[in-house]
């Protein structure tokens, strides 16, 4: 009996806790749907008389919204591709090639690590702007080519494939570019899929570094221009919502499906502290 | 051919191979670190021309007397112990309850995930939309409880309590994954044996999972002080690009964005940058002290 209830009590407070986490979303979709009297109505409604789809369009229509997309998307792409292409080179010589100064390059590597990046904004800026490259694609994407974290949780794989399998393919004559990129890349597929859905999660939520880079519409990624979308908005809070709607529906998306992966991610960089 | 030293030829292909990744990482992390110390002691400077013509500890003299600055300190802190312990407390407690949880318990943990991967600007404005002070959810709710409607984001008293309520929603799935992660690396033998030797579930509670957990909670706790220090992207988004009513919300990166981004004053904004860093310093410090006296592996 007693523990039969502890059972009960043991799911309702995850369930309670689970509705809590779910609230704003459900908020944020109930209002994204409702008219502007019912945004407003006392007590709250959860679901709208009918639903007014057309305040997504609506949303759509009053920023560029369709621009600032097609921004998070070659930002997300291009940052994201570029970062794997530089990790996974680098990550190979330090897991398999011998050179000199390997060790004092991987300490000053994990040293920077520790830098919080917003250090790094000034400088930064100076640099881009000096090449003329503010408010371009070059400032949203260059700073981000290189991640020392995905070095380092690439190298830790690589290394822990068997040395035996090195050996074949050198004693077949496999070179060490074919052995990386036919060998040990397809054998480390699972982390390279969890440090790239990190990677597009973080470049797609990134704010600080875009809004200082850009200044127009054209080059504004999509929290920015849902930050600047505000202005407009004003206080029309289900065309707020509709936009907040579906800048975050991708990622839930993209989460949903490759939750495992996610997942392994995190614990392997968190746990590596 | 495998176990040959490092040569001059094997050196020369590592750094192919390094090439690209180096050129970046010079670029954008390296000489930015050491930059923005140096431009931390710039007392004249010209950005359009690049020139330096003064150095000194003025800019960290300006620090310590600007009130701006001191507020921007004591917000950030009052930040971090508002919502780190709660923080990890709570984790802790639905990491543990959703361990026992069987039945759909892959939906439940979808559910409390989700905040890490939604952009925070988006949900920030979510949550500036529950914080309404007339016809927002947080303030009816509250009004069950008889609560009169609180002016969350408009009244200084409590418009960093409704940044530090958000951030520990937001961070709630991150910590919970982690904490989830060392209960399943927990060897069962532990409670197996325990429970031979009579230990009741109160006992094994206290003197397995709490130990064992141990390099988790404190790994959660440093990464959560870490990262609420450079909190930023809330601030600017739950008030719309200011940081809160009076300054309740002026945080030490919102200063930097400030003094960097809408005064110019690039030497301040790289000095209060550096006076971030030691205070990070100083966390990772005392983790590596306690965690080598503390902390059981």
């Amino acid at each position: 009996m007693a523990k039969k209830l502890s059972k009960v009590l043991l799911y309702l407070i995850v369930i309670l806790g689970a509705i809590t986490m779910l609230i704003p979303f459900l908020w944020m979709i109930s209002t994204s749907l409702k008219t502007a009297p019912e945004t407003i109505a006392v007590p709250p409604i959860w679901i709208p008389k009918s639903l007014q789809w057309g305040n997504y369009i609506k949303a759509w229509n009053e920023a560029p919204f369709g621009q600032y997309f097609i921004n998070s998307i070659i930002v997300t792409v291009v940052t994201t591709v570029g970062q794997l292409f530089t990790s996974i080179l680098a990550a190979f010589a330090f897991a398999r090639l011998k050179f000199y100064g390997k060790n004092i390059l991987f300490v000053i590597f994990l040293g920077t690590m520790m830098i919080p990046g917003e250090m790094l904004i000034i400088p930064n800026f100076v640099t881009l702007s000096h090449l003329g490259l503010i408010d371009h694609y070059g400032a949203l994407i260059l700073p981000w080519l290189a991640s020392f974290f995905t070095v380092f949780t690439l190298r830790q794989t690589f290394q822990s494939t068997p040395d035996q399998i090195y050996y074949a393919a050198k004693i077949d004559g496999a070179s060490d570019w074919k052995y990386l990129w036919q060998v040990l890349v397809p054998m480390s597929k699972s982390t390279i899929t969890a440090v790239t859905v990190l990677q597009v999660i973080g470049s797609w939520n990134a704010f600080m570094w875009p809004l200082i880079v850009t200044n127009s519409d054209k080059m504004r990624t999509l929290p920015v221009g849902l930050q600047a979308f505000t202005t407009d908005a004003g206080t029309q809070y289900q065309l707020l919502m509709a936009a907040s709607t579906f800048v975050i529906i991708p990622m839930v998306i993209l989460y949903i499906f490759l939750q495992k992966y996610i997942i392994a991610g995190i614990s392997k960089a968190g746990l590596k502290g | 051919m495998l176990n040959e030293k490092a040569s001059f030829k094997s050196t020369a292909k590592a750094a192919l191979y390094l090439l690209p990744m180096l050129v970046i990482t010079i670029t954008f992390n390296i000489w930015p670190i050491i930059n923005s110390f140096l431009m931390s002691l710039y007392t004249k400077y010209d950005f359009y021309t690049d020139k330096v013509s003064g150095w000194g500890f003025d800019n960290f003299v300006y620090l310590w007397n600007d009130p701006d600055f001191h507020l921007a300190v004591r917000n950030t802190l009052v930040f971090v112990v508002g919502v780190v312990p709660i923080t990890v407390i709570l984790s802790l407690i639905i990491a543990l309850l959703l361990n026992q949880v069987k039945f759909i318990s892959g939906f439940f943990r979808t559910v409390y995930f989700l905040p890490f991967v939604t952009s925070t600007v988006a949900i920030a404005m979510v949550w500036n939309w529950m914080f309404h002070s007339n016809y927002g959810l947080v303030n009816y709710f509250l009004s069950w409880f008889g609560v009169h409607p609180i002016n969350w984001l408009t009244d200084p008293h409590y418009a960093l309590l409704a940044l530090i309520i958000m951030s520990i929603w937001k961070s709630l799935g991150f910590n919970i994954i982690l904490f989830l992660v060392g209960l399943n690396n927990i060897d069962h033998g532990y409670y197996e044996a325990a429970e031979i030797d009579g230990a009741n579930a109160r006992q094994r509670f206290w003197n397995i999972t709490i130990p064992m957990l141990s390099p988790i909670t404190f790994l959660v706790s440093v990464n959560g002080i870490i990262g609420s220090f450079k909190v930023f992207d809330e601030i600017f988004a739950l008030f719309q690009g200011t940081p809160g009513p009076g300054k309740a919300d002026l945080t030490i990166v919102y200063y930097l964005y400030q003094k960097f981004y809408t005064e110019y004053k690039y030497p301040i904004a790289a000095a209060s940058g550096v006076v971030l860093f030691f205070l990070i310093l100083l966390v990772t410090l005392v983790q590596l002290w306690y965690s080598r006296k503390h902390v059981h592996y």
